[in-house]
C-alpha cells in the first residue's frame, strides 16, 4: 500500500539558511483504544517511526505514540548546507513503509 | 447476627461462594474499560522519571504553543519551541512531550542535533481529555528543561466510542 505524502520545503536556500519542513502523510493511526460498531476493540494501527535524512545524515527522527492524531503532519527546520536530496521515512504497525524525497538546491 | 452462625447447607454455601466469583469477575470487566481509557498523572510522573533518570528536571526554556481552548481533540495543533543555542557544543538534544490523561502517557519523542537549526517542532495531538500537556526538552549538556500547557478539549478523542 503507497500512502500519500505531502512534503513541503524550500526548493533553494542560502548557506546557512534556517529551513523549515513540513511533512503530511495519509494514515488512520488507529490507537487501539477505540471499539467498533461489533463491540470489539480496533487493533491499533500506528506510524511509530518517521526519520529524515539529508544527504544520508540523519537531521531528524520522532518515535509516535497513538496520541498522535490521523494523518500526521509534522514540522521541523534544518540549516540548509549543501545541495541534495532529503529522504523522508515513515515505518509503523502491520509492516507500514512509505518513502520520499526531495531535492534542494544550496547557493 | 449470632456469635456462631450455624453452617449453610451445601447447596446454598457453594452458591453463594460461585455468586461472590461472579460477582468479582463482572467487577474486573466492569474495571477493564476505565484502565483501558484514562492515564493517570501518576503514569505521567513515571513516565517522565524514565526520560529524565537521575538529572534534575528544571521548568523554563520550554514554550507551548497550544489553543487554550479546543473543540475537536481529535485534533489539536501544537508547537514546541525550546530556547536554547544551536551549536555543536550547546544543542538541544531531544525534545519529548507527554500528557495526563491520554490512555497512554507518551505523545512523541524527537531526536535533533546540531543541524537542526532552530528547536522547534509542530505537530497535531490528539487529547481524550481536558488536561495539562507537558514537553520536556533535553540539552546537549545533559540538562532537562520542561514547559506545560493546559488545554480545555469541548469534544474528546478516543473516548467517545468506548461508551
Amino acid at each position: 500500500m503507497t500512502a500519500r505524502v505531502l512534503i513541503h520545503l524550500p526548493a533553494k536556500a542560502l548557506r546557512g539558511e534556517v529551513i523549515q519542513i513540513k511533512t503530511l502523510i495519509a494514515h488512520a493511526m488507529e490507537s487501539g483504544f477505540r471499539v467498533g460498531t461489533n463491540g470489539n476493540p480496533i487493533p491499533r494501527d500506528i506510524i511509530t517511526l518517521f526519520t529524515c535524512r539529508y544527504n544520508g545524515e540523519e537531521i531528524f527522527r520522532a518515535e509516535l505514540s497513538p496520541a498522535i492524531a490521523s494523518n500526521p503532519f509534522l514540522s521541523f527546520f534544518t540549516t540548509a548546507r549543501e545541495s541534495g536530496t532529503l529522504e523522508f521515512h515513515w515505518s509503523g504497525d502491520n509492516g507500514f513503509v512509505a518513502t520520499e524525497t526531495a531535492a534542494i538546491t544550496v547557493e | 447476627m449470632s456469635a456462631d452462625p450455624a453452617p449453610l447447607p451445601a447447596g446454598r454455601r457453594s452458591f453463594l461462594i460461585r455468586s461472590g466469583q461472579w460477582a468479582a469477575g463482572a467487577a474486573i470487566v466492569s474495571l477493564l474499560p476505565a484502565s483501558l481509557g484514562r492515564a493517570s498523572p501518576q503514569a505521567m510522573q513515571e513516565l517522565i522519571r524514565s526520560i529524565v533518570g537521575e538529572a534534575t528536571l528544571q521548568p523554563g526554556k520550554v514554550r507551548l504553543d497550544v489553543p487554550p481552548l479546543v473543540e475537536n481533540g481529535n485534533t489539536v495543533p501544537l508547537t514546541v519551541s525550546v530556547d536554547s543555542a544551536i551549536t555543536e557544543a550547546d544543542h538541544v538534544k531531544a525534545i519529548h512531550i507527554v500528557n495526563e490523561k491520554n490512555p497512554q502517557p507518551h505523545v512523541i519523542s524527537v531526536t535533533l542535533g546540531p543541524r537542526a537549526g532552530k528547536a522547534q517542532l509542530s505537530i497535531r495531538i490528539k487529547l481524550a481529555d481536558s488536561q495539562q500537556v507537558t514537553a520536556i526538552a533535553e540539552m546537549s549538556n545533559g540538562s532537562f528543561w520542561s514547559g506545560s500547557a493546559d488545554v480545555v478539549v469541548t469534544l474528546a478523542a478516543c473516548v467517545e466510542d468506548l461508551k
